[in-house]
């Protein structure tokens, strides 16, 4: 009996080219195909716009271009905010927030990894701070520290803009996130390091400083990212406390002219704001990918 | 005989309810240069961490210069800036250059100053024959010259003692004679050296001391000669029978 085994013993030489089916992809008949897909593809989606019973319609009230060109210069005659103006208060809210954050979150991931009997009730807090606004939407914390703070009527806390609330708000919320995101960057540093710093004679602090933390921050940057790419767009939560941003302006355009083209302008904003930082996220992996098959 | 640098009285440490050191006992001296031998898993590296309060110990005593390290007035911190330690994985900081790497302890432990620690941390650099690396990163380096780095970097802060836990045996064959070297040549200008090694002909011509350990017992210890020409115990017979 012949027995079939894992070696080819025949002598017939094999076939190496590809089935003709597959060979349509290869090259400039790749790109053009590549293209073609593309097209078509987009086309579609485009063509929802077209073809649907309320197409025109939305059109119209989402898409005309001179609805939005006034969304965005706005209308002094009547009383209408350009969605332009409301840019910087975007803009200024989520800078602040994140070096805010960025300090707050080290700060909290910090002191979680603290050993000092002295740091417990800090450590406890600290655990119950993240616990807790992790688990509450951003909006409703918005609200409360929005509505809170005034009506506590104590001083200066009480007497601030809708837009310092909404600062306080987006800190206080993604301080939490980041914290972890610090965390597990930490957790990600090998135990050697720490070894090699203590053995040095470095104190705690210093190791955590000089080794640990750049280490950490480093290799959580891309996720870091993602949670500021989060911020930006959070920033439009704060309209919700009157404060005049871009969103606010694009809804008081949308209520006085009964066109919803301002809405369109506010997200286009929001795209162009955080596209770049999308992209240069993604590089960032990509690159830190590379680098890591590249030492493997 | 010159100073005891380093005393181990009766060291018991226990990880759960595996008793890791049964009661080690040595004495190193200044310029002296001790080789802890014995199986993987015998707690050369426990007994190493344990001298430079990485552990703590569970029974016995360890001093450094006379002074109990178990004393709750003793600073760790103090105490590890006396002592130099070498791993086997090297543990170079990759986010710092190699001169960094060397400058970070003498700078941040020792808080000197930077241009002042500089021109020492280059001259360690040249004697490793590294200094045109200085710059650059320890990835770019091969294992043995990034160990050699590591146990410069050891060296810059000066240390009274040094540990060193098989620092070749995370290297490629051929790369193990250089690091051999350039701790024979710290051996032959006087550092006070623990080392724990498979190396044995590297031991024998470098050590003044040999100790064997088992299984976390202390077993034998003597001289080079006594140890591997004439060993008193079956276990150190059979334990050499095996490694050569
Ligand atoms: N952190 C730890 N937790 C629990 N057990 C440990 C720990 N470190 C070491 N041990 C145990 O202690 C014993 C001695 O380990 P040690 O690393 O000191 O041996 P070694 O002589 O250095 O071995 P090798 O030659 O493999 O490095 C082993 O049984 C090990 O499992
Ligand atoms: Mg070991």
């Amino acid at each position: 009996m012949k027995l079939k085994t894992d070696v080819d013993s025949s002598d017939a030489t094999p076939n190496l080219f590809a089935p003709r089916r597959r060979r349509l992809f290869v090259g400039k008949r790749g790109i053009a195909a590549s293209s073609l897909s593309t097209a078509i593809v987009f086309g579609l989606i485009v063509s929802v716009l077209f073809v649907t019973p309320g197409g025109a319609t939305v059109r119209y009230a989402f898409f005309n271009p001179h609805e939005m060109w006034v969304a965005w210069i706005g209308n002094p005659r009547i009383g209408l905010l350009a969605i332009r103006d409301g840019i910087f208060t975007n803009v200024w809210m989520f800078l602040v927030s994140e070096v805010l954050v960025l300090s707050l979150g080290i700060s909290i991931a910090w002191i979680r990894f603290s050993q000092s009997p002295v740091f417990l009730p800090f450590r406890l807090l600290a655990t119950l701070y993240t616990d807790i606004l992790r688990g509450v939407p951003t909006l409703l914390v918005v609200m409360i520290v929005g509505y809170g703070l005034p009506t506590l009527n104590f001083g200066f806390l009480s007497h601030q803009s809708p837009a310092v609330y909404g600062v306080i708000a987006l800190t206080l919320n993604y301080s939490a996130y980041v914290s972890e995101v610090i965390r597990a960057g930490i957790f990600s540093v090998p135990h050697g390091q720490l070894l090699a710093a203590r053995s040095l004679g470095l104190t705690q602090t210093s190791t955590m400083r000089r080794v640990i933390l750049p280490q950490a921050i480093r290799t959580v940057i891309p996720p870091l990212l993602n949670d500021f790419i989060s911020l930006q767009k959070d920033t439009a939560l704060v309209s919700i406390l009157g404060a005049i941003e871009v969103t606010r302006a694009a809804q008081i355009f949308s209520a006085t002219v009964f066109n919803e083209s301002g809405l369109t302008v506010a997200a286009l904003f929001f795209l162009a704001l955080t596209i770049p930082m999308t992209r240069y996220t993604d590089r960032l992996m990509a690159r830190d990918r590379a680098r890591r098959l590249a030492s493997s | 005989m010159s100073e005891v640098v380093l005393e181990l009285d009766g060291v018991v440490k226990r990880f759960a309810d595996n008793e890791v050191l049964r009661g080690v006992s040595l004495k190193l001296h200044r310029h002296e240069v001790a080789c802890l031998i014995g199986a993987s898993g015998s707690g050369k590296s426990t007994l190493l961490r344990c001298a430079n309060l990485l552990e703590t110990i569970d029974g016995g005593s360890i001093s450094l210069f006379g002074q109990p390290l178990g004393d709750k007035r003793i600073d760790p911190d103090l105490v590890r800036r006396h002592i130099g330690m070498v791993f086997q994985s090297f543990n170079l900081f990759p986010h710092l250059s190699v001169i960094d790497n060397i400058l970070l302890g003498p700078v941040y432990a020792l808080k000197r100053k930077r241009a002042d620690a500089y021109d020492e941390a280059l001259a360690l650099l040249d004697r490793i024959g590294l200094r045109d690396r200085a710059d650059e990163y320890p990835e770019r380096l091969s294992g043995g010259q990034q160990q050699r780095v590591a146990i410069v970097r050891s060296l810059a802060m000066q240390p009274s003692l040094l540990l060193l836990d098989e620092v070749t045996s995370a290297l490629d064959p051929t790369l193990v004679g250089e690091v051999l070297d350039l701790l024979t040549d710290l051996a032959h200008n006087g550092t006070t050296m623990l080392i724990a090694t498979h190396e044995m002909n590297f031991a024998r011509d470098v050590a003044q001391q040999i100790v064997f350990l088992e299984k976390g017992v202390l077993v034998e210890q003597g001289t080079p000669d006594q140890i591997f020409n004439h060993p008193r115990e079956v276990a150190t017979r059979k334990f050499l029978e095996r490694v050569r």
